[in-house]
């Protein structure tokens, strides 16, 4: 199988739609055959950066290219970026408004997910350009 | 057990069931989202007063059987289409987390 490659881009103003290139990209996942649990942590992780760049950077582009034995996922914005990449990563850790909290989110937890649920996330970013993410999962 | 025998032995409305048939395997409470993706195994009923898209999203991609809607929650009808068309079991009942919760441990 060549490798296949997916775009989206996720709009920054539209909060309920949020999600749905995650959404997508499961179902093709499940189409092409992939184990449950890679389509699992794939879309899991993938949903978590969505909502942050949705929330945190109004909004970026994702790219996913799927290979037989891995699956890249590329989430790039250029939101106000992330002074402190290794304070961002701790549980708990959260700068989301109370507004944002009374839809569920802002626990803190979408960056460990992504860790957890990856073999690999690479975060570059720079304050006031914006954040890319690269998440590996493998098959 | 299935969804739609949970449903009945806990006097749950149904507000969507277009995968009556789905097994119940086990269960998860949490209204924080990030937690509950962390969390959730598939498989679980979720329990949540939660009630907007995102719950719907969260339910597909943690691949849970159900959604039990406690303390009285409900999905307006634009909410459903969405459950529905997704294929996203959800519930509603008027007991509390804590009691539904209790309630469906005892049966699983
Ligand atoms: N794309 C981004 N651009 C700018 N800041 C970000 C971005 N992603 C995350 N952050 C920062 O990192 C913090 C931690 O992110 P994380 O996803 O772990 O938690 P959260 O989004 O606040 O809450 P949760 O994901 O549990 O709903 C955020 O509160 C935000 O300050
Ligand atoms: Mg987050």
């Amino acid at each position: 199988m060549a490798a296949l490659t997916f775009h989206y881009d996720v709009d920054g103003q539209d909060f309920s739609s949020a999600g749905e290139a995650s959404v997508a990209v499961k179902k093709k996942l499940r189409q092409l055959g992939f184990p449950s649990d890679v389509i699992r942590r794939c879309s899991i992780a993938m949903y978590e950066g969505e909502i942050n760049m949705v929330i945190h950077a109004n909004g970026g582009t994702a790219d996913v290219l799927v290979e037989p034995e891995k699956i890249t996922i590329i989430l790039e914005d250029h939101g106000p970026g992330i002074p402190d990449v290794e304070l961002a990563m701790k549980e708990g850790y959260s700068t989301s408004t109370e507004a944002i909290r009374t839809m569920g989110f802002g626990a803190g937890m979408g960056l460990p997910n992504m860790k957890r649920y990856t073999e690999s996330l690479e975060i570059e970013t720079e304050v006031g350009v914006g954040t890319k993410l690269t998440m590996v999962v493998k098959v | 057990m299935t969804v739609q025998a949970l449903a009945e032995a806990l006097c749950l409305t149904p507000l969507c069931m277009p995968e009556p048939d789905r097994e119940v395997e086990g269960g998860y409470i949490g209204d924080l989202l990030s937690w509950v993706m962390g969390n959730a195994q598939s498989g679980d009923a979720w329990i949540t007063i939660m009630s907007n898209d995102n719950v719907v999203a969260v339910a597909v991609l943690t691949d849970v059987a159900c959604v039990i809607l406690s303390e009285g929650v409900t999905l307006d009808g634009r909410l459903r289409e969405l459950a529905e068309k997704k294929g996203i079991n959800v519930f509603s009942t008027e007991l509390s987390s804590f009691a539904v919760g209790a309630k469906v441990a005892a049966l699983l």
